[in-house]
C-alpha cells in the first residue's frame, strides 16, 4: 500500500514546490540521514559478512562450509524449517479463518495470543520449554519413563521454533482474509461446493499472495532463530546445533573467518527473502493496480443484447 | 407452486429480522422484495437460499420441505449485491465453476457455458478477469453463474444496487426479457420502489421484518393496504387533520368527514397527480403559490405553498404545464380530486392496528 501512496504522489507533483514541501534544505537534509544511517548499520556489515567469509579465498570458505559439524548444522537448519513452516501455515490458516470469517467468543484473546511471541523475549519462550518438557520439569519424568527426548534434542528445537514463528502466516493472512469477506464462499456454496472445494478452489486462490509472503517470513525466522532455540538446544556441534548457533560457537573457539562462512549463508538466504518478498509485493501491487485501473473500453455500453426487443 | 413461505420467523440474538411471513411464489413469476433497509427482504432471500436458516416455521421449494436441505442441495441461484465473482477465475470458469462442482462432462460444460454467454452478451469476455470487466458485465456474469447449474429458482440480491443509472434501466428491461425467456422462477431484493414496480409481476413489501402488503404493482399502488404501503410505493401527500362538524381540516384544506366525532384526527393521503391545478384563480376551491418546478422529464412535481405555509404536492405533464403558463412564483389555485383516509385515531384502537384491519375507507375513490 506504501508503494502505491508513494507513486501517486511523485506522479502528481508539478514541477514547482508545493505550498506544503518541504524546504530542498531539509528535505536533502532528511534524506542523506536516512540514507547514511541505511549505509553505516545496514549495507556494511553486510558487505563484511561476506568480506570476512572470503577472508582466506574460495578454499577457505569451502573448507568452512563442508565440515562435517557445519553440514550437520546446515540439515538440522533446513528440517527446522521443512517441520515447522507448514506447521504455522496450517495453524496460521485455521486461526485467520477463524478470526475473519466468524464472530466468537474469546477472539480478542485468540488475536493477543497470537501476538504473544512477538513479544515475549526468545529466550524467555526457550525457558517456557525446559520448565514444560525438562528433566526437572512438569513432564520431565513421564517422558523419561517413556523414553522420550524433547529438550536438547531436535523435538524441542522444533517446538521453541513453532512457538517463536508462530504469528507469522497468522498475521499476514488476517487483513486479507478480514478484506476478501465471505461473499465469494457463499457464492460457491449456493453454487454446490462443499467445505474443502470452497477452501481449494476460493478462498486458497484469493490469500494465495498473502499466504506466500507469510510463509517466507516464518521460513527466514525458523531458520535464523537463535534464542530460543539456543536455551532448548544445548548446542551439541554436529547434533544440536543449527546455523545460527554454529555462528556464535564458532566465533567463540576464534575462529572468525569460519564464523562469517556460515553466517554468509545466512545472509545469502536474508537476500534471498528479501528478493523474494519484494517480487510478491511488487506482484500484489500489480494486480491490485490493474483491478484499480483495468477500466474495459466499453465500460459506458452495458452491451446488452435484448434490449431492442422491448421496445 | 414453487416457493412457499409459512411462519417465517429470524431472529439474529434478540433482534427480530424477519416477524411471521407467510407468502408464496408461482412457478414462473418474477416476484420483488422491496421494503427500506433493514425491513428483513434480504434476510428472507437468503433463508429462501438456505444462507439463513429460520428460526420458526418452514419454507418449501416445489412442495418439498428444504429447513433442513441444505445450501447446496436446494438447487437454486443467488446473484449477490456484491456480485461475489470469483476473482481469480476468468468468466469462462466463473460460469462454469457450478457445472465442475456438480460433475458434468468438460464438452457439455462447455457447450452450455457458450449457450449462456452468447444469450448473456458476453462474447469476446471468457477469458477476462472480473476486475477487467465493467459493473453491468459483472452483473450478466454473475447472473449466467448462477443460471448455468440450472436452478428452480434466481434469487437476486439488490441486483441493480451497484450499476449507475443508465446501465441500471437496460439491466432492468433485460431481465423482464431475460425472465421471459427462460421462465425460471425468479425472486429479487430492492429498495427501489420504482424498480419494484416495473419490473415484477408481483411485490412483496417488507416494514421492519413484517410483510406489510403483497400484490401486483398495480394493486400495490391503487389500493395500499396501510399507510407505510401508500408512502412507500409511489409519492404521497399525507395530511394530519382534525374534524369539527364532520370535516376533517389542515389549515385551509377541508375533506368532508361524515360520521366522525368531533376532535377525531385522520391521516389523509392523496397523490400528487390527483391535485388539479387552475391558473384561473377563481376556478379551484385552493389558492397556492408555485414554488419549486422539479423536471422528471415528461413529468413535472411541483411543490405548492399555501398561504398558511403547507406543502401540497402535485405532478402533470410537461404540456399541461406549457398551457397553463406555469412558472415559479406563479399563484395558482388548485383542489384535491380524491383522496384516501389511511389512519384515523380514536379511543378505541391504536393507529396502526386500525389502519391494518379497518374495512377500506369509506370516503374518496381508490387512489
Amino acid at each position: 500500500m506504501a508503494g502505491i501512496t508513494k507513486r501517486q504522489f511523485t506522479a502528481g507533483r508539478a514541477k514547482s514546490r508545493r505550498g506544503t514541501e518541504e524546504s530542498p534544505f531539509a528535505k536533502w537534509t532528511l534524506i542523506s540521514i536516512a540514507m547514511a544511517f541505511c549505509l553505516v548499520f545496514l549495507l556494511l556489515p553486510l558487505v563484511n559478512v561476506f568480506a570476512q567469509a572470503f577472508a582466506k579465498g574460495w578454499a577457505g570458505y569451502w573448507k568452512a562450509i563442508t565440515e562435517p559439524e557445519a553440514w550437520a548444522a546446515m540439515k538440522l537448519t533446513l528440517l527446522i524449517a521443512v517441520v515447522s513452516v507448514p506447521l504455522n501455515v496450517v495453524f496460521g490458516l485455521a486461526a485467520a479463518w477463524a478470526i475473519a470469517k466468524f464472530e466468537f467468543r474469546g477472539k480478542a484473546l485468540l488475536i493477543t495470543l497470537i501476538d504473544l511471541p512477538f513479544s515475549v523475549s526468545p529466550v524467555v519462550a526457550g525457558l517456557m520449554f525446559i520448565v514444560l518438557f525438562g528433566l526437572q520439569g512438569y513432564f520431565g519424568e513421564w517422558l523419561q519413563q517413556h523414553d522420550l527426548q524433547i529438550i536438547y534434542a531436535v523435538p524441542g528445537i522444533i517446538l521453541a521454533t513453532v512457538f517463536i514463528t508462530f504469528p507469522f502466516v497468522a498475521r499476514e493472512l488476517i487483513p486479507v482474509m478480514q478484506a476478501t469477506g465471505t461473499d465469494q464462499e457463499q457464492a460457491a456454496l449456493t453454487l454446490g461446493a462443499n467445505g474443502w472445494q470452497t477452501f481449494w478452489h476460493v478462498t486458497l486462490p484469493s490469500v494465495k499472495w498473502g499466504l506466500l509472503y507469510g510463509i517466507i517470513l516464518c521460513n527466514a525466522r525458523a531458520m535464523g532463530e537463535f534464542g530460543a532455540v539456543r536455551v532448548v538446544s544445548g548446542n551439541v556441534a554436529g547434533k544440536t546445533q543449527s546455523m545460527p548457533l554454529r555462528v556464535e560457537s564458532l566465533n567463540d573457539e576464534f575462529q572468525g573467518q569460519a564464523a562469517f562462512a556460515v553466517a554468509s549463508l545466512l545472509a545469502v538466504l536474508a537476500l534471498v527473502t528479501l528478493g523474494f518478498k519484494t517480487f510478491l509485493e511488487w506482484r500484489q501491487q500489480r494486480e491490485f493496480e490493474l483491478a484499480q485501473h483495468a477500466g474495459p473500453a466499453e465500460a459506458e455500453d452495458s452491451g446488452i443484447p435484448i434490449t431492442s426487443k422491448i421496445e | 407452486m414453487s416457493i412457499e413461505l409459512r411462519k417465517i420467523t429470524k431472529k439474529f440474538g434478540e433482534v427480530t429480522a424477519v416477524n411471521d411471513v407467510n407468502f408464496a411464489v408461482n412457478d414462473g413469476e418474477l416476484v420483488g422484495l422491496l421494503g427500506p433497509s433493514g425491513g428483513g427482504k434480504t434476510t428472507v432471500l437468503r433463508m429462501i437460499a438456505g444462507l439463513e436458516i429460520p428460526t420458526e416455521g418452514d419454507i418449501f421449494i416445489r412442495g418439498q420441505r428444504v429447513n433442513d436441505v441444505s445450501v447446496q442441495r436446494r438447487n437454486i441461484g443467488f446473484v449477490f449485491q456484491s456480485y461475489a465473482l470469483f476473482k481469480n477465475m476468468s468468466v469462462f470458469k466463473n460460469i462454469a465453476f457450478g457445472l465442475k462442482i456438480k460433475k458434468w462432462k468438460p464438452a457439455d460444460i462447455a457447450a452450455r457455458v457458450a449457450e449462456l454467454i452468447e444469450l448473456f452478451g458476453l462474447s469476446s469476455l471468457e477469458k477476462r478477469y472480473p476486475h477487467q470487466l465493467s459493473g453491468g458485465q459483472r452483473q450478466r456474469v454473475a447472473i449466467a453463474r448462477a443460471l448455468a447449474p440450472k436452478p428452480s429458482v434466481l434469487l437476486l440480491d439488490e441486483p441493480f444496487g451497484a450499476v449507475d443509472a443508465k446501465i441500471r434501466q437496460e439491466l432492468r428491461e433485460w431481465l423482464v426479457t431475460l425472465h421471459h425467456d427462460l421462465n425460471v422462477t425468479t425472486i429479487f431484493v430492492t429498495h427501489d420502489q420504482e424498480e419494484a414496480m416495473e419490473v415484477s409481476n408481483r411485490i412483496v413489501i417488507f416494514s421492519k421484518g413484517n410483510l406489510e402488503q403483497i400484490g401486483t404493482p398495480r394493486e400495490v399502488y391503487e389500493q395500499p393496504r396501510n399507510e407505510f404501503v401508500a408512502r412507500f410505493v409511489g409519492v404521497m401527500n399525507v395530511l394530519e387533520t382534525e374534524v369539527s362538524g364532520e370535516i376533517a381540516r389542515l389549515n385551509e384544506i377541508e375533506f368532508p368527514a361524515p360520521g366522525h366525532a368531533d376532535g377525531a384526527r385522520l391521516r389523509i393521503g392523496f397523490r400528487p397527480y390527483a391535485v388539479q391545478i387552475s391558473n384561473d384563480l377563481a376556478l379551484l376551491p385552493y389558492r397556492a403559490v408555485l414554488r419549486h418546478t422539479f423536471f422528471l422529464g415528461i413529468l413535472l412535481r411541483l411543490e405548492l405553498e399555501l398561504p398558511s405555509g403547507l406543502i401540497v404536492r402535485s405532478r402533470i405533464t410537461k404540456e399541461e404545464y406549457a398551457q397553463l403558463g406555469l412558472e415559479d412564483g406563479r399563484e395558482v389555485s388548485f383542489q384535491i380530486k380524491n383522496y384516501r383516509v389511511l389512519a384515523s385515531e380514536s379511543a378505541k384502537l391504536p393507529p396502526e392496528l386500525e389502519a391494518r384491519y379497518q374495512s377500506p375507507p369509506s370516503i374518496g375513490e381508490n387512489i
